[in-house]
Parts: C-alpha cells; structure tokens; sequence
C-alpha cells in the first residue's frame, strides 16, 4: 500500500490538474460563445452569396469560355486539400478526426495515381500530417483564429490559393474542415471550392425560378462578374469554414475539458479514501504497538 | 410616392448590418448610380465604394456607406453584400482622412503607378472622406 507522504503528493497534484482544467472550461466556454456568435453572423452572408452564385451559375454553366475557377482547369491530376485544425491540442478528438479524414482522403488520391499537396491551416494539422506526408504539404498557417478571424486575413489567404491555382499548381481545392453543430457534436465536413461545384439537377425542376434567372440583367457584363464575384465566393467560403471550426475548437474542448474535470473529481474520491483508510490503519497499528507495549511492562 | 416598398439587406461577412424596408433605395453600382423601387427588373451588378441612401417619404432616412461588392436586385427584394459597411454616422472622419492621406503617399511611392488613375484604395478612401462631410 502506498504510504501517506505518497498519497499527499497525488492528491494535490490532481486537485490542481482539476483547477486548470476547469479554468480551461470556463475560458472555452467563454469563446465558444463569441464564436458561435461570429459563426452564425456570418452565416447570412455566405449563404446570400450562395445563392446569387447558384443563379448566375445555372444560367451561365453551359458558355464556352467561363473563368477557370467555375469550370476548372480542365484536369484532374493535382489535388490540394485544406486541413483546417487548431493550433492547440486539448480539445479532444477535434483534430484527430480532421487528421484522419485528410489522411484517408490523400490516401484514397494517391491510390488514384494523382498527385496530392496539403495545405495546413493551424499547427496541430501539420503535426499530424508531417509524419505521413513530409513532402506534400507545401504551406503551414498558423495564428489565423488567435483574435478571432478576421475577414482580411482570410481573403488574403484565398487571394494566395487564386494565385497559386493560377499557377496552376493545382487543379481540384478541397477544404476539410469540423462544421459546428453543438457544443458537444461537430461534422467533419469536405467541400469543394475550386471549381466551384455548380448546383446539381435537382434545383432544376423549379422550372418557373429557372425562367426568371435566366432574365438577370447583368451590369457590368457576365464575365466580369463572376470574375470578381469567384475569388470573393472562395474567402467567403474559406471564411465561414475557419468560423465554423473556431467555434467548433472551443466546442471540443470545453466538453474534453468538462470530461477531465470530472475524471480528476472522482479520481480525487479514490486518492481521499484510500489516504483515509491508510491513516485510520496507521492510527490502528500504532496504538496495538503501544497497547502490546504497556501489558509487556 | 410608392405604395409598395422594397425589402433592403446590406450583408458584409461579418454581420447582417441592415435588414429592413424603404420606398426607394440608391446604389453605387459599379458602372454608375442606380435607384431601386420595388418591381424593378431582376439585376446583378457590382458595387463600388460609395453611400447607399435609403429613401423613405421622399427623404434619406439612412445613409450607409460601403466597400466593394455586389447587388442583387429582384422585384421585391434588394440585397447588398459588401466586404465593408457602417452606417455613415458612425464614420470617424479622422480616421478616414488618415486613410486617404496614407493610401495617396502609398500611391505616389507607387513606381508602377499611371498618373490620373488612382488606385482602388484611394478611390475607396476618397468616397469615404465625402461620404462623412
């Protein structure tokens, strides 16, 4: 049985893990909050942008000569994925599942014979990645969601992938990122920017909507708009992802950290009995000794 | 005056910044002003950097002034998204002077630049120094 000098050290060293992560709760708890704020603020937008793209999209998809970013380069062969991770751990299986997915899918890519790159946005991504993958990731973003995040910094991100799908560095963009659903449940989502994925058959049977789209008076004309309405298509996008993964950062970890809190609570219990019951049995064995001591006398 | 009025939502990404109705409203479109009342011909245009006026009893009610962008107009609808808006009111003058000033020394430190063409950044700053006058 371990003695009670041992069981002491234990005892505090849990009680004060315990603080920490409950502290770390209430910080999270406190950003989920703001975050979750941010992402549902910026919901309107992304969605609103969505939609004037649908529409111009599916009056236009059939014209020769559309911007690359909407009908693609042409190929197939070069794939870049977009991890979004945290930069910081303790938040449960948030970045272990993206890690996964990502793993899996350039996996799946290169069994296809394409060549994959990887683009991590927050550290534990490319930690996670760079044991496999040492040679394809070929950029790492860190600090993007340290203050909140923040539209410029993201456009110039996107401004960047515009550049660099120029480039033609890659043909097919794909972000991974956890999509917010509660504080406790997030999606792994995949979703295709580059080209834009235009909307599939199934909106077409609104035959009378489909009509009046194709009336759209265009000012200045098509072309120029979706040249600029695309690259804008592709931070908005990339942006409601990384608020969608803040959020859903803080969500994680606030029940990991909930999770630890307890298990320190009833490992606390444990360490408090066990020390009781040694003390009782120490009292126990000394005052035999004395008992045996004076009868011997 | 209309009997009808138009809905307005001006979106930037980071919020919903106004959302509600008017009689008419006047967009800085891309390649010149337009007024929107409501019934107009489904229109997309882009937007420059300049002050939507809603109009409300043939009066401005509200001014808000915006950055880069596009508009949606449908018959009863017309939605702004932006990449920046405030409400004039809320301009900082100071502020906007300041930004016109560093954006014209960082145009004349330009070497590229053509003369007579300013640059986006002083454009922008530009409408937003008289949008607060």
């Amino acid at each position: 049985m371990a003695n009670l000098k041992d069981l002491r050290i234990r005892i505090t060293s849990v009680k004060s893990t315990r603080k920490i992560t409950s502290a770390m709760k209430m910080v999270a708890a406190s950003k989920l909050k703001r975050a979750q704020n941010a992402a549902e603020q910026g919901r309107p937008y992304a969605e609103r942008m969505e939609r004037m793209l649908g529409e111009l999209t599916s009056s236009l998809s059939t014209m020769d000569g559309a911007p690359k970013l909407l009908s693609g380069s042409g190929a197939d062969d070069t794939h870049l994925i977009v991890a979004i991770t945290a930069d910081r751990g303790l938040c449960g299986g948030f970045n272990g599942s993206i890690i996964r997915e990502a793993k899996r899918r350039v996996l799946d890519l290169q069994a296809q014979g394409k060549k994959v790159k990887i683009l991590c946005l927050g550290r534990k991504g490319r930690d996670g990645l760079n044991r496999d993958f040492p040679k394809d990731i070929i950029d790492t973003l860190e600090g993007l969601t340290k203050t909140g995040v923040e539209y410029e910094m993201v456009s110039d991100v996107a401004g960047n992938l515009v550049e660099r799908f120029e480039a033609e560095e890659f043909d097919v963009c794909t972000i991974i990122y956890n999509r917010f659903v509660s504080a406790i449940s997030q999606d792994v989502t995949i979703q295709q920017v580059i080209p834009f994925p235009v909307p599939e058959a199934d909106e077409k049977d609104d035959a009378s909507d489909k009509s009046q789209n194709a009336m759209y008076l265009m000012e200045p004309s098509e072309e120029e708009i979706l040249d600029e309405l695309l690259p804008r298509n592709l931070s908005v996008q990339l942006f409601r992802a990384l608020l969608e993964s803040n959020a859903s950062e803080h969500g994680a970890r606030m029940s990991a950290m909930d999770n630890a809190t307890r298990n320190a609570g009833d490992m606390l219990d444990d360490l408090t009995m066990t020390y009781n019951r040694t003390r009782q049995a120490v009292i126990t064995s000394e005052l035999i000794e004395i008992i045996s001591g004076a009868e011997a006398l | 005056m209309a009997e009808e009025k138009i809905e307005l939502e001006i979106v930037t990404p980071a919020k919903l910044l106004f959302s509600g109705v008017a009689d008419m409203v006047v967009v800085p479109g891309g390649e010149g002003d337009f007024g929107v009342l409501t019934g107009h011909a489904p229109m997309l245009s882009t937007v420059r950097a300049g002050t939507i006026d809603i109009y409300e009893d043939d009066k401005i009610t509200a001014q808000v002034f915006v950055e880069g962008g596009f508009a949606e107009v449908t018959d009863e609808r017309c939605t702004v998204l932006v990449e920046t808006a405030m409400m004039v009111a809320d301009i900082d003058k100071a502020a906007a002077e300041k930004r016109l000033n560093d954006a014209k020394a960082a145009q004349s430190a330009d070497s590229d630049h053509v003369d007579g063409l300013d640059s986006p950044e002083v454009t922008a700053a530009e409408a937003m120094v008289s949008a607060a006058d």
